[in-house]
């Protein structure tokens, strides 16, 4: 797996909240049975109309914004366990997304695909809404190591779980450590 | 001692804690099914290890199925492959397959309980997030990404941090018409879908003891629409009276000894919560919901409250629903009784009680959608086949169906539904389709009189 330290880009700005699953990918376009592609489908429904046109209000189109960090409103990734939804974003070139709550099971997948979910409080993200609006070349620098953000020089933490922090530093997998321990399993399930 | 029930089965579970990180998890069973396993599968091959037990592994094909002609060729090409993909990997790696003319195929959480593989005191996940169903058995049961269905194929473990504890007690006696999916969607109504989020969920309290498995089942499988990660029932003697017998229950005297096990199977008097909410069962109605999450959701005569953030009033534009209004006489041209929540033979028998002798009407399209071949057998061996027939009602073979708008069943763009489903999300049962979800009863109402009405009257 690919590493995330330091990022430093502008952010596109999602603020509306309950974004389930099935708007950041629609059942329809899980019929794949591979990892790829599946950003050319991201809010679908909200990126196209039904004929297939562009809908020039969504923000995905347009060209004021862009980077590789999105911002979306509270309670985002509910709904189903769908890994697709992390699959998605990370193909269309999200690193980091950041809201002020996420999903359970969201905030796992995107963890476990390279995605770092930072949660800040509710006023930070309407202040970083408005700062995008302001100006879409706002940059944000996201140090994980350190465990800040840092915006105009003002400088602000953010939890993140120590394993998978070390596991996104590091490029390591859960997969990888639960395969080393094979034998202890084993052994568990014997006695 | 002072454990809840949820840490008796996780702490018996815990491989090995690791310093400042998360618990090595083991897991009982392992649901798999055709949309969330393709890549897991993969990534074993990719980096060429071995599934660890296939025997502990239950695969069936259910969202991407057709309901008509399941004997005939899939038509839809990607759905076909990802049916065949998972045929392929179950061959290759022993794992077993319930496959489309399987007597034992299904919604996966229909037939895990039906059949008797959920049992008491097990660690359950499967790569879907309705997997919270099985915890109405007294189950740790949750859904998982197809990162950790690669992790459990290849360990039988996940890498887990163990949730909150949250306790939600519904107490006295339930009014008329109201059915465990109003209980849940009371809940949730009363929750938010965030209220959950970071806990599991013990139901407790005299409402869920005098509720059926079936019943059950239809509120732990909600569980995950307040963010929870999963809900759970301690097993009593419904539990143990439903599971005898089953095909893969134990049998006699390894039953009688299990279900001694599964009596210490409850969280102790003083047991702590992190958090814990007391409902009335009084002020529970038939439900409905309005917007576009199931937390949208009100007394089914109510009206609609009124909003003010800009999430909502989308909501309410996507809907075409007005602050102030009520859903009653709301025409209806769409009826979907089926999904994971809603399609156990209990549903479909207050469906039929209710529709014997009327008809739907003209401008309905009413669809009836059993949980598995063995649920669909039962509506025909109980005679109910011809009560929905003769009503108007066509009944499909198993799958998720327009649940989820993934194989043919969808709702066409604009048209409302009601829908005994988990999911009123923008487009979920068809791009631009508009769902409202509520109960059997009141699903069957709405398709008889073709619009929203009120059962109380
Ligand atoms: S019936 Fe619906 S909610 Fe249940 S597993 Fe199928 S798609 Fe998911």
């Amino acid at each position: 797996m690919s590493k995330i330290r330091i990022i430093n880009s502008t952010a596109v700005p999602l603020p509306i909240e309950n974004i389930d699953t099935d708007q950041i990918i629609p059942a329809r376009f899980l019929k794949a049975t591979s990892k790829l592609n599946f950003g050319e489908n991201l809010f679908r429904d909200w990126r196209f109309s039904s004929n297939g046109k562009k809908n020039k209000d969504f923000v995905l189109n347009n060209n004021i914004f862009s980077g590789n960090i999105l911002i979306v409103g509270s309670n985002f990734g509910c709904g189903s366990s769908r890994e697709h939804a992390a699959w998605a974003i990370k193909d269309y070139g999200f690193d980091v997304v950041i809201s002020s709550f996420f999903a359970d099971i969201f905030k796992m997948n995107a963890l476990n695909n390279n995605i770092l979910p930072i949660q800040v409080s509710e006023k930070l993200l309407n202040n970083i809404f408005n700062l995008i609006y302001k100006n879409p070349s706002q940059k944000f620098k996201i140090d994980l190591p350190n465990q800040n953000i840092k915006i105009n020089e003002k400088l602000i933490d953010f939890d993140v779980d120590n394993y998978k922090k070390m596991c996104l530093i590091n490029g390591y997998d859960d997969i990888d450590y639960l395969i080393s321990k094979k034998d202890l399993i084993k052994n568990f399930i014997n006695n | 001692m002072s454990n809840t029930l949820f840490d008796k089965i996780w702490d018996s579970h815990v491989v090995e804690r690791i310093d400042n990180g998360p618990n090595v998890f083991l897991i009982d069973k392992h649901f798999i099914h055709e949309v969330t396993s393709p890549q897991a599968f993969d990534e074993l091959k990719r980096k060429k290890i071995k599934v660890f037990d296939p025997k502990k592994i239950v695969a069936t094909v259910d969202h991407n199925v057709p309901t008509l002609n399941q004997h005939l060729e899939i038509k839809d090409e990607l759905s076909r492959n990802q049916v065949e993909k998972l045929k392929l990997n179950c061959i290759e790696n022993n794992i077993e397959l319930y496959d489309l003319g399987n007597p034992n195929q299904g919604i996966v959480h229909v037939i895990g309980p039906e059949l008797g593989i959920t049992q008491p005191g097990m660690t359950i996940v499967c790569g879907d997030s309705h997997t919270s169903t099985h915890g109405a058995f007294g189950a740790i049961a949750f859904g998982i990404g197809t990162s950790q269905v690669a992790q459990v194929l290849a360990s039988q473990c996940l890498l887990l941090n163990k949730p909150k504890k949250m306790r939600i007690n519904v107490k006295g006696v339930l009014n008329k018409n109201v059915t465990p999916k109003d209980v849940i969607l009371y809940i949730i109504s009363k929750l938010g879908t965030n209220g959950g989020t970071g806990f599991f969920v013990e139901y407790a309290g005299d409402v869920f003891e005098k509720m059926s498995m079936e019943g059950r089942m239809t509120v732990c499988n909600m569980s995950i629409e307040m963010g929870a990660r999963g809900g759970i029932i301690a097993p009593d003697d419904v539990t143990y009276k439903y599971l005898e017998g089953k095909d893969f229950s134990p049998k006699e005297d390894e039953f009688k000894s299990k279900v001694s096990i599964w009596k210490k199977l409850k969280s102790d008097e003083n047991a702590i919560f992190d958090s814990e909410f007391t409902f009335n069962a009084n002020d529970i109605f038939p439900m409905l919901t309005y917007g576009t999450n199931p937390g949208m959701g009100i007394k089914y005569n109510d009206r609609i409250p009124k909003h003010s953030n800009s999430s909502d009033l989308n909501a309410l534009k996507y809907m075409g629903f007005k602050s102030g209004e009520s859903l009653i006489g709301k025409k209806i041209n769409y009826v979907f009784i089926g999904s994971c929540t809603n399609s156990r033979i209990e549903d479909f028998r207050s469906v039929a009680n209710y529709i014997v002798n009327k008809r739907k009407a003209n401008n309905v399209n009413a669809l009836i959608v059993p949980g598995s071949q063995n649920v669909l057998n039962q509506i025909i061996d109980e005679g109910l086949h011809d009560i929905f027939e003769q009503s108007g009602f066509k009944i499909r073979q198993p799958g998720c169906s327009a649940c989820l708008g993934m194989n043919e069943d969808k709702i066409p763009p604009g048209e409302l539904c009601i829908s005994t489903s988990n999911r009123n999300f923008e487009g979920r049962q068809g791009p631009g389709s508009r769902t409202i979800l509520s109960s059997p009863i009141m699903a069957a109402a709405a398709a008889i009189h073709g619009k929203i009405t009120d059962i109380n009257e």
